[in-house]
């Protein structure tokens, strides 16, 4: 067994059994945060990292389905099942729209009208007060109760989180392995030559879009449920910001770099900040320095030099992550 | 015809706002390719600088250069340590400066707290202009004043002078220009810190009519994209065509239909994307 399968099984356990390790209420939330964040930063991973395609505007579905999901459910008397399948249906079919306008450009490009898209959402959700509660939010959602488990419970809604996660990363796991998930992969290293041998390289970027806005709204239902409310903040440039830097930090390309990215983003927002006032600042200055000093992000760059520490003499892996990106698109 | 009148000025009003935050961005990314996602951030820093400076018994215009030359200095700064590492990586580039939009965001409300403050316009242009039955503020007429002004001394400044020249060669090929012995290491630095130095003074002209607050570099940086996608890459007066369009539609829009406004914004931009990928007056983009 190699490390790294020996690695995750170790995490995989500890997830287990988190809550009963854990015991305060407190850091089985933040746990169910981290997962929730997790399902965000993996998906818009399918995008950056391995489609190469980098955006600033993936809040738009954690917000529109956490919005719609609350709206169906609490204001509008749908019962629980049906409002979070309309709300996932609906917000995949907002990133079928989105998708088409955003894959207008490549690079730059795509990645200044995601945040423009992203945008418009946050000032939908900002100004049209009547529908959307503007900056009071939308509230009143309570978790339900299925097969006579109470949600309310934190370690119940925690367990929750942790099948939808295991499903989301043993999903975008096949995905990324699967013909279609290279032939992804292929459109981000060589779009020229994928287009030259036949393959439709828009319609493979479109549909990866698709996919990753429907993790992105399965991640902003349980976001929902487990605040009970929603607020233009979830749609926030600042939002689809930290998500970025989630997959990069973490690792782009990677399938658990997000993962790590993730924890930081959150463990930083919500227990260092009681320390470190600013720590917002700090939070940009790692940024900056994971992109300057270990461009292809912490779990790759950590996974790179404990490899060189245990075996000397061996050429370190070829970069992954913008740094792999950076060299197709040049 | 009272009500168009004055909110077609409104408009005006506020795409020569625009113009001044997207003029700096367009140039920047117009050469470098870089989206600097900062900029925003340089527009707030700018505009607190001032406020500061005006505490501190400056005159307005004072304020304005303080606002204008401390972004200018931290722009300098930030393209030669830190951008100019990640040359050649333009996604890199682009990541680096929201880290550093951030890290400004933060540092200013450090400074200068959470509460959003008024900057002071100058005294000689506080009040209203009368013409004809209508009244306008006369500090908004400064601004598209200077908003066109600025358009003009920009045109010259590439289209008549050597180094317009330069940065002109640089948008449309920046190999070949480098090849005929252009030295991007004098001409990016340059540039970049003209194109900071417009946004903290932009900052600065937009503080009475905007106030000074926290989150409004994240308020300020998608519009100025859109003004630049909606115009064009590389292209100035796509910049100021962009800009004035976007004005107006805000200001009738925001009159007309109050719950829609801010996304009536993007509506143009979307438009064209659809319709006309490069911009109005733009090349590829990107």
């Amino acid at each position: 067994m190699s490390l790294g399968s020996i690695v995750k099984l170790i995490g995989a356990a500890a997830l287990l059994v988190l809550p009963f390790a854990i015991g305060s209420d407190y850091y089985v939330n933040l746990a169910s945060q981290i997962l929730i964040a997790a399902i965000l930063a993996l998906s818009l991973n399918l995008l950056v990292g391995f489609g190469g395609l980098t955006s600033l505007g993936h809040a738009a579905y954690l917000g529109t389905a956490a919005y719609l999901v609350i709206y169906l459910t609490a204001h509008a008397g749908i019962d629980a099942l049906s409002g979070a399948v309309i709300a996932i249906l609906a917000t995949t079919a907002l990133a079928m729209l989105f998708g088409f306008l955003a894959l207008r450009a490549t690079g730059l490009g795509f990645l200044m009208i995601t945040l423009a898209l992203g945008q418009i959402l946050w000032g939908l959700a900002f100004r049209w007060a009547s529908l959307t509660g503007g900056d009071n939010g939308l509230g009143g959602l309570v978790r339900p109760h299925p097969f006579g488990i109470d949600l309310g419970d934190s370690t119940a809604f925690f367990y929750l989180a942790l099948i939808v996660f295991a499903i989301a990363l043993f999903s975008m796991a096949r995905f990324v392995r699967s013909p279609f998930g290279q032939s992804l992969q292929g459109t981000r290293d060589q779009p020229r030559r994928m287009r030259a041998l036949g393959y439709n390289v828009w319609l493979i970027q479109w549909l990866s879009f698709v996919y990753a806005g429907f993790w992105g709204a399965v991640a902003g239902v349980l976001y929902a449920y487990y605040h009970q409310f929603i607020s233009p903040h979830a749609l926030a440039l600042m939002t689809s910001a930290e998500t970025l830097l989630m997959v990069i930090a973490g690792g782009a390309g990677t399938l658990f770099g997000p993962i790590v990215g993730a924890a930081l983003v959150i463990i930083l927002k919500n227990v260092v900040s009681a320390y470190i006032t600013r720590w917002v600042m700090l939070l940009g200055a790692i940024f900056v320095l994971i992109v300057l000093f270990m461009p292809e992000g912490l779990v790759p760059g950590i996974a790179r030099l404990s490899r060189t520490a245990f075996a000397k003499g061996r050429r370190p892996r070829e970069a992954a992550g913008i740094a792999r990106v950076e060299e197709r698109s040049a | 015809m009272h009500f168009w009148v004055i909110q077609g000025l409104n408009g005006l009003a506020f795409g020569s706002l625009l113009f001044i935050l997207a003029a700096g961005f367009s140039l920047i990314f117009g050469l470098m390719r870089v989206a600097n996602l900062a900029h925003g951030a340089y527009f707030m820093l700018g505009a607190y600088v001032g406020l500061s400076a005006i505490d501190n018994g400056a005159n307005f215009w004072i304020a304005m250069l303080a606002g204008g030359a401390t972004v200018c200095v931290l722009g300098g700064l930030m393209e030669r340590l830190i951008l100019r590492r990640m040359a050649g990586q333009p996604l890199a580039q682009v990541l680096v400066t929201l880290g550093i939009a951030f890290i400004v965001a933060d540092g200013c409300l450090w400074l200068w707290t959470g509460d959003p403050r008024p900057l002071p316009m100058p005294s000689e242009l506080e009040g209203v202009l009368r013409f004809q039955g209508y009244a306008f503020p006369k500090y908004r007429l400064f601004v598209v004043a200077v908003a066109f002004a600025l358009a003009a001394v920009l045109w010259l400044l590439l289209e008549r002078s050597r180094i317009g020249a330069m940065i002109r060669a640089g948008v449309d090929d920046m190999e070949m220009a480098r090849a005929m012995g252009i030295r991007t290491s004098v001409l990016f630095p340059l540039v970049f810190c003209l194109g900071s130095a417009l946004a903290g003074a932009g900052g600065v002209l937009a503080g009475p009519i905007l106030s000074v607050y926290p989150n409004m570099d994240m308020d300020m940086l998608p519009l100025a994209l859109v003004v630049v996608i909606l115009g064009g890459i590389g292209s100035l007066g796509g910049a100021l065509a962009g800009s004035l369009i976007i004005g107006f539609i805000y200001s009738y829009g925001q009159a007309l239909f109050p719950d829609l406004a801010y996304m009536i914004l993007f509506l143009p931009m979307v438009l064209v994307l659809t319709l006309r990928p490069n911009g109005l007056f733009g090349r590829r983009l990107a």
